[in-house]
């Protein structure tokens, strides 16, 4: 389980979550909706464990147990997952040797065996075709020159390959064409269930239509401030955050 | 009136005169090199950081004492088909000159060398003649003035490999200068390995000719010495040629190492690209200064040049002096310079994904590094050269 209790988190002095609380359940899809500002990008931050970020109230569980004081690497290897809004482009790093040190990394951390050279080759390829990746594109520095729609799906990739137990997602859909939306979304649907917990945070509604959230929660002035099923995200989309802005 | 200001002689620039004066007698042809280039010297004493070029490498200071003159003959290589390689002293008693990599240009290290020159090789590959295997020079630090002179003939190819090695813990000295002569479209690799121990202050200088169409790829892959300072003099004495110098530099602790070149177009249609990226930690002190001319005859050259700097420790610095000087009007000239830390935002998304901060800044500093060592087409030497950076940065996490 996911618990995020009473978060309050100020940048530079300047409040940006003010008491949010949520819970995400092993297998459940829940997805945040919020006008820009709300604070939806800070919140996938500061679970992924971004340093620039103060954490003034509050605290975030993982099974029970507080994150907080974890670093990015070892929150990674607890089993949390951010695929990022806009992924970074690595100069110099090939896709490839990124992936292996991630991958070792985290099994490292928890103390499992590294996969052989042959057994991640046939993961990362089997993975990648799923995906629509070019085995070309493993070769190529990590996100270098990759169009918005390949940056998105490496981070799926990743996401497959790394088996997290809560994978957040911010923005997933920003900058990607229809096409390219369905093969993100197909790619995420696929990790689905299997006890696995998802945040998919998004400013339009068009992206639950492809990945069909459990549970919808209304974001404004850095906390939730309604909750419901899927339909939420529908009546939002007709009429507008502006209700839901004014009263928080 | 001004009063004039006499210098005073330090302790170093004062045993260098008695030991001249001493040893000259002894020293193995080219005496009248030899004098005119200790006069030189004379003239202008050690550069201290009031000398442009040396500004922010004060030998005056730096140098304590004299450096030996040196006598142990460095051991000659085994010379492959096509190329004779022959003692230093042997040919300079045999009427050969050096100094024909200089070109126009004119340094007191060089003079030093030239004046106290005793071990090194002068090697010839003859025209048309592609060595095949690569020609590897182990200039310890026994050869304290050593100089090379290689002289490729047209249309001939070679792999030279110079490795700068040497015990940490002795405050040795080494000045050594390799000429290398490029005949008409002659190809060479030129890699320098800096692996010098910790207390050395090492002075070497590439002084290359390129004649019509000769492609030089010269690196200098830097890690050792308390001071290093590497100093390059390319002259274009043909049309079309390349030049492609590169620069690797990985300094800690309280290392100084200082990259200086001067690349001279003094013809047209010269191609020129110079590439040096730096990472410094803790207190380390990284010097770039690259002059490019055009001269008025110069037309369509094309020069860019970078140096980017990676600093790992706050109180490591770098100084950037990337300078053009251009007389001619129908050029294509650019330069650049970065220094900074690495990217917060590069290194939390690798953490993101499980890698520990020290594993992710290696990543990164092996991405920056390793753009450098792309141009160096012997696999086995490229993955000797990236060893050394993973080795260095795994120093670096264990400290």
């Amino acid at each position: 389980m996911l618990e995020i209790k009473n978060l309050h988190v100020e940048i530079d002095g300047k409040k940006i979550l003010n008491g949010l609380t949520l819970t995400i359940h092993p297998g459940e899809v829940a997805a945040i909706m919020g006008p820009n500002g709300s604070g939806k990008s800070t919140l996938s931050y500061v679970i992924a464990g971004k340093e620039d970020y103060t954490v003034t109230e509050g605290d975030i569980l993982l099974n029970g147990e507080s994150i907080l004081e974890m670093e990015a690497n070892e929150r990674a290897a607890a089993g949390l997952f951010l695929a990022f809004q806009y992924p970074l482009e690595i100069p110099g790093v090939a896709t490839m040797t990124f992936l292996k040190a991630a991958m070792n990394a985290q099994a490292k951390a928890r103390g499992e065996t590294e996969l052989t050279p042959g057994d991640f080759m046939r993961k990362v390829r089997g993975a990648a075709e799923k995906l629509g990746i070019n085995p070309d594109m493993l070769k190529r520095p990590l996100n270098v020159g990759f169009s918005g729609g390949e940056k998105k799906r490496m981070e799926i990739l990743q996401m497959t390959l790394l088996d997290p137990a809560y994978c957040i997602l911010d923005e997933t859909d920003s900058g990607l064409d229809i096409d390219a939306l369905r093969i993100v979304a197909e790619g995420v649907n696929a990790l689905r269930g299997a006890g696995r917990g998802m945040l998919v945070i998004t400013h339009y509604q068009r992206l639950l239509d492809h990945i069909v959230p459990d549970k919808v929660h209304v974001m404004a002035k850095g906390r939730i401030v309604k909750s419901g099923g899927p339909e939420l995200a529908h009546e939002l989309e007709k009429d507008g955050y502006a209700n839901y802005v004014e009263a928080a | 009136m001004a009063p004039s200001v006499v210098q005073m002689r330090t302790p170093a620039e004062s045993a260098l005169i008695e030991r001249f004066e001493a040893e000259k007698a002894g020293l193995p042809g080219a005496a009248a090199e030899r004098a005119a280039a200790f006069e030189r010297f004379k003239a202008k004493g050690l550069p201290s950081k009031r000398v442009e070029a040396y500004h922010y490498t004060d030998l005056r200071a730096l140098m304590r004492q004299a450096p030996d003159v040196g006598s142990e003959a460095a051991p000659a290589p085994k010379a492959p088909a096509g190329v004779t390689i022959q003692s230093l002293a042997e040919a300079l008693a045999g009427g050969f000159r050096p100094g024909q990599g200089m070109g126009k240009a004119e340094d007191v290290v060089v003079d030093l060398n030239t004046a106290f020159m005793r071990e090194g090789l002068v090697i010839r590959v003859a025209a048309g003649t592609e060595v095949a295997e690569k020609l590897v020079l182990d200039l310890a630090h026994a050869s304290r003035h050593g100089r090379v002179i290689v002289e490729i003939g047209a249309g001939s190819a070679l792999t030279l490999v110079e490795k700068h090695s040497g015990p940490d813990g002795v405050a040795y000295q080494a000045n050594q200068v390799v000429e290398l002569i490029l005949g008409e479209g002659a190809k060479v690799e030129h890699i320098r390995v800096n692996t010098a121990g910790n207390e050395a202050l090492v002075l070497s200088t590439l002084a290359a000719s390129l004649a019509d169409e000769a492609e030089l790829m010269s690196l200098n892959f830097s890690m050792g010495g308390a001071v290093a300072r590497h100093q390059s003099f390319i002259t274009y004495a043909g049309e079309d040629a390349k030049l492609d110098l590169r620069g690797v530099t990985m300094i800690r602790g309280r290392q100084h190492c200082d990259n200086t070149l001067v690349v001279d177009h003094a013809v047209p249609h010269g191609t020129s690209r110079e590439l040096f990226r730096t990472v410094a930690d803790d207190e380390a002190h990284g010097v770039f200064q690259g002059k490019i001319i055009v001269r008025p005859h110069a037309q369509k050259t094309d020069g860019q040049m970078a140096s980017n700097a990676l600093l790992l420790g706050d109180e490591a610095a770098m100084s950037n002096k990337p300078e053009l000087e251009i007389f001619a009007d129908d050029v294509v000239c650019a330069h650049g310079a970065t220094c900074g830390a690495l990217e917060e935002s590069q290194l939390f998304y690798l953490m993101a994904r499980g890698l520990p901060r020290a594993e992710a800044e290696a990543l990164l500093v092996e991405a920056f590094l390793g753009e450098v060592l792309e141009a160096v087409s012997d696999e086995a030497l490229r993955d000797s050269l990236a060893m050394h950076i993973g080795e260095w940065l795994a120093a670096r996490q264990a400290a």
